[in-house]
Order: C-alpha cells, then structure tokens, then sequence
C-alpha cells in the first residue's frame, strides 16, 4: 500500500507507472471486480483547508473522512445538501470509513438528490493528480463560476480513472431547521409512483420521495418535506389537500435510514441500482418477477435485489429507458459481470479519448471497471 | 480591434466557392453567402468585435448537421455554431475562413412530459419559450438568463447561463438532463435522458458550458419545475456596503436562500431610478432586493426573518412588496440596469467576474481606485447571494482610445476578482473576450488539461477555434507522455 501524504509524493508514485487503484477509507472496495493494482492510499490529504459558512464553500483534504465533514458542516446549521451515504451499510464493514474524495469519485447521493441535485452539481473545484503524474486544479473556490471546461462535473463519479483527487472545494448549504413526514399506505408499485410523481408536481417542494413495498408489515409510499417548521406544517397541509389519504409518519427518520441504505432488501441476492425515467419503474420490476425491490427518487432510482440473469436485468433497465450498476455481488459474480453499464459503443470510445487525455497510459485503469 | 483569431487559411478562402455548393448540397435552402446578408452574423452580444463569416448554413434536421460536420471536417473547414447571437462575450463570433452554423430553425418544442416533469425541445427554442410552454400546467424552466426572451436553450447549454434565480435554482448544468449531440466528425450521441443520471462519465456535465468548442447540440432535455406559489421581495437601503454586505452574509448564515438576492451601488441606484422611477430611495449607499419565494407559509416567515436581520444590521429602509405588481416594480430598476447605463453614458463595458462575498468592501473600494486611476466612471449591479459582480465601466466609443481604456480597466477588474479568491466569469463565458486572461486562473499545466478533453471530442481543433483558450495547441503537442525508465506501462497495450 502507497501512503502518499504530499502532492509532490503523489506525482512521483504515479510518474513510477501503474496500475494503480485509488482509495480512500475502503468502503466501497467490494464493488468492481478485484484487481491486483497496487492500491494508493489516499487518506494522508486530509483536513479542512477553508470553511467560511455565509460563503457557502468549503474546501477540504479529499481523505478526509466524511463523517469528519458532516459534522464540521452540521455545527454550521449546514449540509452536503447531496445527501452522500457511507457504502459501509450497504457493503459491510465498519461505519465511519468512507472519505469525502470518495464519495465525489463514486458520485454518491442519498435521497435528497431528487430535490437538491446530485454530488456532481456541488463540486465546485478540486486539485489533483493526473494520470500523467502532473498536479492541476480546475473550477473554483466560489458558488459561481463558468471559467474553463466544468472539469469537476466530469470528475465527480468517474471512479478514480481520471485522475487522484486531493483536495475538493463543495457548495454547501443550510441545513433544513425540521423535516416532515406523510405515507401512503398500500399501494401497489404503479399507483405509488403515480403518487410520487402527482406530489412532486405541486408546489409543495417535496424533498424526498420514496416507496418500500414492505415497511412494517405493508406497502409505504413516503414523501418528506424538509424547512422551516412554518412552511413544513404548511405543505404538509397543502399535499394532504392534494392526496387525502395522506397520514403523518412520526417516525421518519428511520424509514429514510432505511431506503438510504436500501436495509429492507435481502443481503443474501445480489443488488442493483437502475437509473430510469420515474415512471418506468414500476415497469423495470415488473419485467423481473420474483425480484425484491425499493423505489427512492420518486422511482428515478430503483433498488433491485434479485437473482436474475445481469443480462436480462441490463436489457431490462435498458428497455426502460435507464441503465444498471452491480452494486453487491460474490467475487465470482463480480469478476464475470461489469460493475458500470456497458455504454454504446460511439460513447463508449468517446469515453476512453477522454479517459484517455487524462491517463494516457492507462495508470488507473485497473480492470476494477 | 487587436484582437487575435487563427490565421486564416489561405487554401480554404480560395475555395470558398466550392465549399458554399457542398454546403448547398447539403442543406439547399439555408445557405447564406451574399455579402449584405452575412451582415447580421458579423457578431454576437459582444459588439465590439466583429468578422463577417466565411458563409452561414442554417440546418433544420440533426442528419444536416451532422452531414455539415462531417464534410467540413473532411475538408479542413472550421465551424462556429451560433444560437440567437445574444453571448457576451464573444462565444459566436464568426471567423474569415469558417462556416457560420446557425441553429435557429430548430426551434420545435418536441415533448413535454407532464408526469415526468421534463421537455424535450430544439436547441433553438427560446429560453422563455419553454417557461411559456408549460406555465399552465403549473410549470417553469428554472435558469433565467436576463437575456431570457431572446436567448436560445441551445446557447444556454453552450454558456452554462445562470440567471438571477440560480443560488437557490442552479445554473443550466444543474437542470438539463440530457443532450443529443454531434461531433465534428458528424457522429450523433446521446449524452444523458430523461433519469436523473447519466451512465459512464458525466460527458453531459463537461459538454454545458464547453462554449461550442465540444460539439453541436441538436436537442435538449431540461427538468422543470412547480412554480413557486408565492414570491416576495424586499427591498433594503443602506448607508454602506459594508452593512449591505454584513446583511446578506447573516440572511444565509440564518438559514435561508433567496430566490434572488441583488445588490446596487449609489451609482447604480441612481442611475436606474433617473431611468424607470421604481421608487428607489436615493439617499442609501447600498440597495438590496431580496425575493423570497415558496409556498405562502414559508414566505411570510422568511420576509419577517429577513426584515430582523436588516434593521439588525442598521438598514435605513425596508419595505415589503404588498403584491406581485408591486414586486415588479421593485425588480424594474434592477432589470432596467445595463439600458440606465446607456441613458447616461454612449457606452458601457459589462464585466461578469465572481468573488468571495465577504471581500466586497474591499473589491468595490479598489475598483473605485480603478476608476479614477482610468478616468471611467464605473456602476456596480451585483448577484449578491453568489458573489458574481456585473460593473458596468462607461466610455465614450467614439473618443480615441476610450474602448482601449475600458477593456483594459476591465482586464484589471478581473484580475482582481482572480487576486481575492474569484472567477473571471460567473455566467457570460470566457469567449474571445477573457481568453487571454485565462493564465491569470489556470497555469498552463490546469490548461492542457482541459485542452486535452477539447481534442478528446475534436482533434483537429476545427469546432469554434480561437474561443476559451489563449493558445489553441495542436493536440498532438499536448498529448506527450511521460515515460518512465523507456518503457510504457502496459506496453501491450496499443498506443497511436
């Protein structure tokens, strides 16, 4: 394991040639197909470099461990609005691991990314290591900028194959001062995402919204209302004028735990996330029978927990206009099934030109993806 | 102008004649190539520099696009693409030896889909168009680029436009999805959908904003949203920025984010108010407008937390919008800003650069400095919740050398913009008109790097050329690699 703690360690480690696996605390190692890459350990740049909280930015060491930020920014009344999720519940492994560059390298995001936008749209800059072993910094340190290409977008979820993330630069926002939360009960998938999407069009500014086909013993279709406690009592009103079988959920915070972490889903399959336009959900499950599943994002994403063919769960997300990660498997089944969906091939070598300009000789590409 | 553009290519004006019939061929109706109707093409929302192009094809199919790219890259030709020409900095502007590609006829909203709250529409559609389109059906396309009633979505992809609602609402990358784009070799990709994430790269990501250097889109799918059921302005005078700005910082630091959040200099104030009397008070050193919007509830709550923090701050005036009419009226002295420039100066420079709120004081005091030191008066209109300044610097261009002036006095704000912490462009673009500043932001390692992604999407450096980089180098030069010990890793691999 390489422990580079200066840039200048880092350019030389890369310089000395790949392949080379970046990491930062671990918890998303059991996705992709092992690799025998060296890996770097990227948890000595760590720290918080600029926190000014009425600016929105904060600028901070990408080994830095998330839980770390969290609660930096939480002090502030603030937020990573994206809503990241440590992979530790989903994966195993002890809570707590996962670093801030790893979560923007993945690009994850929790249930709020219906409403407050993906990782991708809260990476205001960064600086890195290429993979031609040369230090760069692209975007900015301010919440608005539209100087040079928007690198930081297309770094943000390339996992680790573009270049080594040490320090990033995030918009941050305020922390919502309450949350509410309304269920529907009993609904089947097509009448819950029927649901979501009717309240997602009113103007009630659902934060969140979210369908369990099994929570405490029946169907739960969720929708969470984050704000000030006026405006919340105030929506929570409006929606239950628009949707009358509409009931308060005291205790929402669990539930939410729950479809963030996907935790109502047998461990024992394994676990897909599919991205398809909202109301191909119920359609994407119902082409794969026998499989066990979550809605979150209003049915934009679906949790699919199921031992079907990957062909036939590709096809499927295909055909419903979306696409499917491998987020758990066996060793086995991860070393014969792509991790990523496989792209159309224009896109595809389109793809590896830009992978390319940035790692020319293909140092982080590690057969991981 | 001194400005530089790529030298021209001799070969390609001499067969400029050839070039127009293959261009006819492809698209016999949209061909422009007399000289008086090439006139409304020589420049874009940047006047003071201007070229006539070469010839101007207006394609109204993607398969007519991408059979214009693919012969002019055959063929050597550069390319321009062009939305409604309203950038700002230069983005369309056209070349001596390049093909003007207009994008106005795609102009059909394709698909509105309620359920999923998106449309689908041509890259020539106006952005208010698509607000225009769906508003019955309680929807609205969020960004809101001033220039929103002439500005195409296809440009606004190109420029990633912001508006004054975008602290809370997000620029045009935060709130398009997806994309069909053709590249300079006439391939036609789909980048992104109607889902919420694209898959592999986020190629989308790095194609808004790109400037028209990465591809020509062809169709774009935006997200919408609910329109807020109510919106609320105030409108807060101070007797000093230092105050105003104080302000602003505790109303984010409270919690909350505007819809928009403006801030005026006396300058400004006085200038706008002389234009539309929208009641500004005249005695204030520094104007804020504050629009809350949301559900009814939650705006009266926030009006009453925002007026607090004001008075708390030592504001001398406060009032409230009592209705939208009135809200507007708040708004038309600061909508009316650049057009009050121009009452009371020939002309006016916009500049567009973004700093860290907190060093406003100092950066509107240094400006001043600035202005005496240039001897052109300066008025300051600023996207306050986001730190994007917008000085309005007034010259004369018919006195010799004023326009010198005043580009360079706006070199020296953007320096310093740079200097504080900030940006050379929080939403015009860099275009032609900040290119040769980009050193001052990016060493050329950070610029080789973004270079690099240019010849990724097109490696002859064909796709509107001369724009966002200070020196276009041939892809080749920036592609060595370094090589360690005289051995490739992974020496099986091929390498061309």
């Amino acid at each position: 394991m390489l422990r580079p703690s200066t840039i200048g360690d880092l350019c030389e480690i890369v310089a000395d040639g790949g392949p080379l696996r970046l990491r930062g605390g671990g918890s998303k190692d059991a996705i992709g197909s092992s690799t025998e890459a060296a890996v770097v350990d990227m948890r000595g740049f760590c720290g918080v470099a600029d926190y000014d909280p009425p600016e929105l930015v904060l600028t901070v060491g990408a080994g830095t461990p998330l839980a770390e930020v969290e609660a930096l920014v939480a002090a502030e009344r603030q937020m990573l609005a994206f809503d990241p999720v440590d992979h530790a519940h989903l994966l195993g492994g002890e809570p707590g691991r996962a670093t801030i560059g790893g979560i923007i390298a993945a690009g994850v995001a929790g249930p709020a990314r219906l409403s407050r936008g993906a990782a991708r749209d809260h990476v205001l800059g960064f600086t890195a290591v290429s993979g031609r072993g040369e230090a760069f910094v692209a975007g900015a340190k301010v919440v608005k900028n539209v100087t040079g290409y928007d690198l930081p977008k297309l770094v943000t979820g390339s996992w680790g194959r573009l270049a080594a993330l040490t320090q990033v630069t995030l918009k941050v926002l305020p922390a919502p001062e309450t949350s509410g939360t309304v269920v529907l009960r009993g609904q089947d998938a097509a009448h819950a995402q029927g649901a979501m999407a009717r309240a997602m069009g009113t103007a009630a500014e659902v934060s969140a919204a979210a369908h369990l086909p099994d929570w405490d013993g029946g169907a739960v279709t969720a929708l969470r209302l984050d704000g000030f406690a006026p405006s919340v009592r105030g929506r929570i009103e409006r929606l239950k004028a628009e949707i009358p079988a509409l009931e308060v959920l005291e205790d929402g915070a669990r539930l939410w735990e729950a479809v963030r972490h996907a935790t109502t889903l047998p461990r024992s399959r394994p676990l897909w996330r599919c991205i398809v336009p909202a109301r191909q959900a119920p359609v994407l499950v119902d082409a794969l029978p026998g499989s066990d599943w979550l809605f979150d994002w209003a049915g934009g994403l679906v949790w699919l927990a199921t031992e079907a063919d990957p062909a036939l769960v590709r096809s499927a997300a295909e055909a419903a206009g979306g696409h499917a990660m491998l987020v758990r498997a066996s060793a086995v089944m991860r070393a014969a099934v792509p991790a990523l969906h496989p792209q159309p091939a224009p896109l595809a070598a389109l793809e590896e030109r830009v992978r390319r300009a940035f790692d020319p000789a293909g140092v982080f590409e590690t057969g991981r993806f | 102008m001194a400005l530089c553009m790529p030298e021209p290519d001799a070969g390609v004006l001499a067969r400029r004649g050839a070039i127009v019939a293959a261009l006819r061929r492809i698209v016999p109706d949209g061909v422009i190539d007399d000289g008086d109707c090439l006139a409304p093409y020589e420049c874009d929302g940047l006047t003071a520099y201007r070229q006539r192009p070469m010839v101007v094809v207006l394609p109204e199919t993607t398969a007519q696009v991408a059979a214009v790219l693919a012969w002019c890259q055959a063929n050597g030709v550069k390319v321009v693409p062009r939305g409604a020409g309203t950038s700002l900095s230069g983005g369309a502007l056209p070349l001596v030896d390049g093909v003007l590609l207009g994008m106005a006829r795609f102009n059909r909203i394709l698909e509105v889909d309620y359920p999923e709250r998106v449309a689908v529409v041509q890259p020539g559609v106006t952005n208010l168009a698509i607000t225009r389109a769906v508003e019955d059906a309680g929807l609205y396309y969020a960004p809101d680029p001033s220039s929103q009633i002439a500005c195409t979505i296809g440009g606004n992809v190109a420029e990633n436009s912001g508006g004054v609602h975008c602290l809370k609402y997000g620029l045009t990358s935060n709130n398009v999805l997806g994309v069909e784009l053709v590249t300079m070799e006439g391939e036609v990709l789909r980048l992104g959908g109607k889902g919420l994430e694209p898959q592999g790269l986020d190629l989308l990501g790095v194609v808004v904003g790109s400037e028209g250097l990465l591809g020509v889109v062809t169709e774009v799918t935006v997200r919408l949203l609910p329109k807020p059921e109510t919106a609320k302005a105030l409108l807060i005078g101070f007797s000093n920025v230092e105050s105003a700005g104080q302000c602003v910082a505790e109303v984010i630091g409270a919690g909350i984010i505007p819809a928009g959040m403006e801030m005026m200099d006396r300058e400004a104030v006085h200038a706008a108010e002389a234009f539309v009397g929208a009641g500004y008070p005249l005695d204030v050193e520094a104007l804020l407008i504050v629009e809350l919007d949301g559900p009814e509830a939650e705006c009266v709550h926030l009006v009453g937390e925002v007026e607090r923090i004001a008075r708390a701050n030592g504001a001398v005036s406060v009032r409230a919008s009592r209705d939208d009419a009135e809200r507007a009226v708040f708004w038309a002295g600061r909508k009316a800003a650049f057009p009050a420039a121009g009452r009371i100066s020939p002309d006016y420079y916009c500049m567009d650069g973004t700093i860290p709120r907190r060093r406003l004081p100092e950066v509107l005091r240094r400006m001043k400095e600035l202005s005496a030191q240039f001897g052109l008066g300066v008025i300051n209109v600023f996207h306050a919740g986001d730190g994007n300044l917008h000085p309005l610097i007034l010259y004369d261009a018919n006195r010799d050398g004023e326009l010198e002036q005043a580009e360079a006095f706006g070199a020296e704000i953007l320096k310093l913009c740079v200097e504080v912490g900030g940006v050379l462009t929080g939403e015009h673009g860099v275009g032609v008109e900040k290119r040769d500043l980009m050193p001052t932001m990016f060493t050329p390692v950070d610029l080789a790097h973004q270079q690099r992604v240019k010849c990724a999407f097109d490696p002859s450096l064909l796709l509107n050329p001369g724009k966002v980089f200070p020196q276009l180098h041939r892809c080749a030069e920036l592609g060595r690699m370094h090589v360690h010990g005289g051995q490739l890793p992974h020496p099986e691999l091929p390498r061309i």
